[in-house]
Parts: C-alpha cells; structure tokens; sequence
C-alpha cells in the first residue's frame, strides 16, 4: 500500500453515496442509502405455542405513509411491539435503516434513535400539564444531570410553541394532562412524539375513540406530518384510512395478506373471505 | 401539504409558555421563615431563658419531644419522595433510620471512654461478652468527622445496593413493598444477635458524652432540636427544589406511566435509584439526629411496624406535597404521645382506624384537605391555586 492509493481510497470514500459502495459504518446514524428505513425479514414470534407473527416481511421507504389494517389478533400491535423493542421476536431480522439492527436495543435506546411510537390506549403522564408531558419527551438529554441543572433552550421553546399549534392545544397549555378530553389525549400522545423528531412513527389506533370532527382533523394533523417523518398507521377506521391512505397492508394471521391502495385490497379475494369470515 | 401547515400555523395565536414555578409561594416562604424563628428563637427562650414555673415556659419533655418530631417528619419527606413523588411503596425505611442511629449510636459508645459500668475503654456490651479488641467495624467509630460520613454512607451503599438490583430487575408494585419489608425485618434479626457486634437486644444506651461535651444538659438537648428543626426545614426546601425541576416530573412520569417515559427515551433506572438513595439518606440522617436525643437505639427500630408507621404519617398528610408529610408526621405523633399516656392500649387501634378513614374519606391527607377548604373559600380562584400547590 503507497500513499497515492491511500489517497484514491480515501477519495472513492468521500465520493461513495449510493448502494454498492463500501461506506463506513457510523453508530446510532441512520443510513437511509438503500431506501428504505424499516426492515422486517421473516420474523416469527409465538405466545404459547399460539402464532401471533407467521414468517412476517415488510419494509417502508423514507417518507412513506403506510396503512395496516387487519383483523383483531392480526399481529398489528405485536408487530409494533417489535419494531420498539417491548417484545423480542424468536426469529427473523428487524433493521432500522440499512444499519441499525433493533434486536440489539433496549426500548429507551430504540426511542432515541429516533422511533416514536402512539399507543392503542392514549398514555400521557396525567398529574403533569400539557406543557410539562411536551417537555418530558422534547428531543435532548435524558441524563439525571440535565433533569436537575438543564434550562429549556430558546430553540426548545420555539419546537415547543410549533407542535403544541399541531396539535391544537396552545389553549390548554397549562391544564393537567389528565382532564383533557380523550381525543385531546391523543393529540397531547402525538406531540410528544412529535418533539422528539423521529424519524419514524408508530400510530396505533390514532382515532379510536374520537368524534367525527376530531377524527378529521387527526387526518389533517397525518397528512400534514407525511414527508417529514415515515408513519405506519394502525387503525380499523375504513373512511379514515380512505382520507390518508397511500399504500395499505394488510396484516391476518401474523403476516402479510395483501399490499395496494385501498380500493386494490378492498378488492381482493382473499382480503374479504378474512373480513368476512370462511 | 406546506399549504395546509402555514394554514394550521397561522390560525391562531402566539403560544405562551408557562414559565417555572416558584420555589415557594409567598405563603411559603413566611411560614418557612415562622417556624425558622420558633425552632432558633422562641423555642430556646422559653426553655432556657424563661424560668421554670412561669406559665411560658417550655418543659425540656417538649423539648426532645419536638425534637424526635422533627426526625419523623424527616423520615416523612423521605418516604414521601419514594412513595409520593415516584410512587414506589417501601416499607422498610426504619432500615435506614436505624443503620444512620446505629452509626451515631456507635460513636456516642466510644464517647463514653472508661465511664461505663466495667470502667474498659471497650463498651460495656463487648466486655460483658468478654471481647478484647473492638471489632474491625468500630474502626472509625471514635471520630466524629468519620461518623458523619457514615450516617450517609451506610445507609446510601445499602440502599444503593439494594435499589440497583431491585431496579434493574424491574421489580414493581407490592413485590417491591414485600422486599423492603423482609429486608428490614431480616436486618432486625442480624441486630439482635450478640456476635454482629451491635449490643444485641439492647443495643446502644447509657451516653454520656457527645462531642466532649455532657449530653443530658438542656444547653445540648436545645442544640440537638434545633439542629434537627434546621435539617428539616433545609431538606424540605432542598426537595422543594429537586421536584420543581424536570427531576420532579420525570420522577412523577415513573410513577403515572413508567412504559410511556421508556418509549420517550429514558431509562427510568437511575431516576429511581437517585430519588431512593436519597430517600434512604434523609432517613439516615434523621435516624442520626434521633439517637442523640433519646439516648437510645436498639434493633425494634427496625421493626415492621416502626416502618409502616412512616408510611402512615406520608399519607395522613398527602402524597407528593411534601408540605403534607411533615404536617401528617407531626400530627399522628402527636395524636400518638398523647393517647399512649391517656389510653395506652387504644393506640393501635386508633392507629388502624385512622389509616382506614383516611383511604376512604381523605385520599389525598391533609394537604388535600387544606386545598379543598382554601378553594372552597375562594370559589373560582380554586383551580389556578391548585395548581400552585401542586
């Protein structure tokens, strides 16, 4: 090895950007070159014996705004609960991005590398205001240190102000979170993923439990977020999916059934005798 | 979909953020001043400075009562931290009452000097067991200096120990309680036994000396209660503080939805072991504080009951308002000096009654008490004031 080849390696490095190169891997960063940032290849889990994830592979671009849908006891939530880290698959890979295998993380650490995630039943911390759950989950350092020294930086304030108008509750900033109305709870729950700028988000039943109105305005609140951060939406709502929809999946027996726009897998065969029952 | 933000973004108004709270609410800080002045100032004049038989003078049995007071409602805050704010029931804080007593009790043994029954410069329980040399654990019970870093450090590293691994296991709920529970019990039976080198069954009394200087003399008892008026009023503001900032919060999200801060990036392991070893600490140094005064520590300070005791004065005066516990320890010792001289036997079962018609009737202790009197005076103004205080 001479210096002048040093030299042109260092040079193919520098000017490697897309697939097929050799690049250096970097911790906890996200490596988005192959398009796409979420990568489950043949994951089984059993409860008990009971198949609750079947050989299930799926995999979501940057940006993409993806729909699953599917029975009850599809796997939707334990799929979800893999991706974060709450339930360790038997076999199978899960990557985030091209680098970063999630099987290796610990729920907080898989949450720091940027995956937030909604639960089915809205949690946010009820004795605390809206304002105080926002700053809980606000992107920065979760030391012990920080929590008793820190100081809310300016530019912290302003992320702040920004999401709590997105989730319209700037009017209920210093209510305790627990006597806010459950959709407001859901709202409050998307902000705090919000704040931590994932880059991918986990929506489990975002409208379960809202009204009309509400409903409208959480597809508003999605479609206003899609581009900026990947999302998988859970729900069993038809018209809302219909509303944000691009790609839908459909999840039966812990794999997937059907993948197309809604009205493709409203179509399919097979996708009715699951809804329908044989 | 930018159209669509802008729009969102403009419809409404410049969001006002909440700024921080203060420390203390004016009321606060005037009755943190008013009790300043009756600990450092009434309280020694009219024990010491006004004659006995005058009808304002204070019987030196207030005094140490007092006294003793103010280290339960240190054990109060402590609990009221882990129980309150973090909502992790121990019930083995008596533990680290005890270790902190037993660590001053140790040094106040060694203050003794050749006074002791045998006239030995061993106390008087080694020579009644026939030892020649102090054990290796009294090595540094003869300096003051080495005793105040051990009031912390004891009971610290226990409970340092003890709450990593309960932590790391995830141990929750009343599986933690349990724990505690048999930990001090299992302390009290390693305390009593003669060869662990802590005076057995009857552990530490007969003190002399603390400092060189004599202890019984109402010049060293007012000293000592003002010492732990002063701890107790530095550690309540101390906490006040703590829980104000995001550390309060975080410690309050462990305690409402514990997943919820885990899938927002914390580990909740070292918030919970910080608010327990310093739970354990104040507990340590109000054990500290105590011994002193009373004259005595012996291993039924580790008791069951003495450690549920301490929860009881927590809820009695209101979980998470800090202000509530010493409120609640005060007044159930009190309640408790009083009847065990007016009807000895009632007290446990007074004790029993007042837990159960505080669950039922007062969730939320004294404190929630006091709050719904103030907001029902103030009508509309009630909420914002609610807030305010918690």
């Amino acid at each position: 090895m001479n210096p002048d080849l040093l030299e042109q390696g260092a040079e193919r490095l520098r000017n490697a950007s897309g697939p097929g190169y050799g690049r250096v891997v970097q911790p906890g960063h996200l490596d988005l070159t192959h398009g796409r940032i979420l990568y489950l290849e043949d994951v089984n889990v059993s409860f008990d014996g009971f198949k609750a994830i079947n050989h299930l592979s799926i995999d979501i671009a940057p940006g993409e705004l993806r729909c699953i849908i599917g029975p009850n006891g599809a796997g939707k939530t334990t799929m979800m609960d893999i991706i974060t880290g709450k339930t360790r698959p038997d076999s199978g890979t899960v990557f985030f991005g091209g680098t970063i295998n999630l099987l290796r993380h610990s729920e907080a650490e898989i949450a720091q590398l940027g995956i937030g995630r909604k639960f089915q039943r809205p949690t946010v911390f009820e004795a605390l205001s809206v304002h105080e759950n926002l700053e809980l989950a606000l992107q920065g350092s979760r030391s012990l240190r920080a929590s008793v020294w820190g100081r809310l930086s300016g530019e912290q304030r302003d992320r702040l102000a920004e999401v709590l108008t997105l989730i319209r509750l700037a009017p209920e900033v210093a209510r305790p979170a627990g006597l806010l109305s459950h959709g407001q709870k859901q709202w409050l729950e998307i902000g705090m993923l919000l704040v931590q700028d994932p880059r991918l988000l986990l929506l489990d039943e975002p409208v379960a439990g809202m009204t009309d109105q509400e409903t409208e305005r959480t597809a508003e609140l999605i479609l206003t977020l899609k581009g900026r951060h990947s999302i998988i939406v859970v729900e069993h709502d038809m018209g809302f999916i219909d509303t944000i929809a691009e790609t839908v999946t459909v999840l039966a027996e812990g794999s997937v059934l059907a993948q197309g726009t809604l009205a493709q897998v409203q179509a399919d065969e097979r996708v009715i005798e699951t809804y329908l029952g044989r | 979909m930018d159209r669509l933000m802008t729009h969102t973004l403009s419809a409404s108004t410049p969001v006002v953020l909440p700024g921080t709270p203060a420390l203390l609410s004016r009321g606060g800080w005037m009755t943190v001043a008013l009790a300043l002045l009756v600990a450092c100032v009434v309280v020694p004049a009219m024990n010491l400075a006004v004659p006995p038989g005058h009808p304002l003078h204070l019987d030196d049995y207030w005094v140490s009562l007092l006294g003793k007071f103010c280290c339960y409602a240190l054990c109060a805050l402590a609990m009221d931290l882990i129980w309150g704010f973090t909502g992790i029931l121990s019930l083995g804080h008596g533990l680290y009452f005890a270790l902190g007593g037993y660590v001053m009790g140790m040094y106040l043994m060694r203050q003794i000097g050749t006074d002791g029954q045998y006239r030995s410069s061993l106390p008087d329980f080694m020579v009644f067991l026939d030892w020649k040399t102090l054990p290796w654990h009294w090595a540094l019970s003869d300096s003051f200096i080495a005793t105040l870093a051990l009031v912390l450090l004891v009971p610290g590293a226990v409970a340092f120990v003890f709450g990593f691994f309960a932590f790391r296991s995830r141990i929750q709920g009343v599986y933690f309680s349990i724990i505690t529970q048999a930990m001090t019990y299992a302390a009290m039976l390693l305390f009593f036994r003669n060869e662990t080198g802590f005076g057995g069954n009857n552990g530490f009394t007969d003190f002399k000396r603390l400092l060189g200087q004599t202890i019984t003399t109402p010049g060293m008892r007012m000293v000592l209660f003002v010492l732990s008026a002063l701890t107790l009023m530095g550690a309540y503001v101390g906490l006040r503080w703590l829980t104000r900032a995001k550390f309060g919060r975080v410690l309050s999200a462990v305690r409402d939805a514990e997943s919820r801060l885990m899938f927002c990036g914390y580990s909740p392991l070292p918030y919970k072991l910080a608010a327990w070893v310093l739970s354990a600490l104040l507990c340590g140094v109000a054990g500290a504080l105590y011994v002193p005064q009373v004259g005595i520590i012996n291993p039924s300070e580790m008791s069951v009951a003495n450690s549920i005791e301490i929860a009881v004065w927590a809820a009695v005066g209101g979980r998470g308002t800090l202000a509530g516990p010493i409120a609640g320890a005060f007044a159930v010792n009190g309640a408790k000096s009083w009847l065990t001289q007016v009807a000895p036997e009632f007290w446990l079962y007074v004790l029993g009654a007042l837990f159960v018609a505080v669950t039922l009737f007062m969730p939320d202790g004294i404190a929630g008490l006091v709050r719904r009197l103030r907001r029902s005076r103030q009508g509309g103004k009630g909420v914002q004031d609610n807030q305010e205080a918690a």
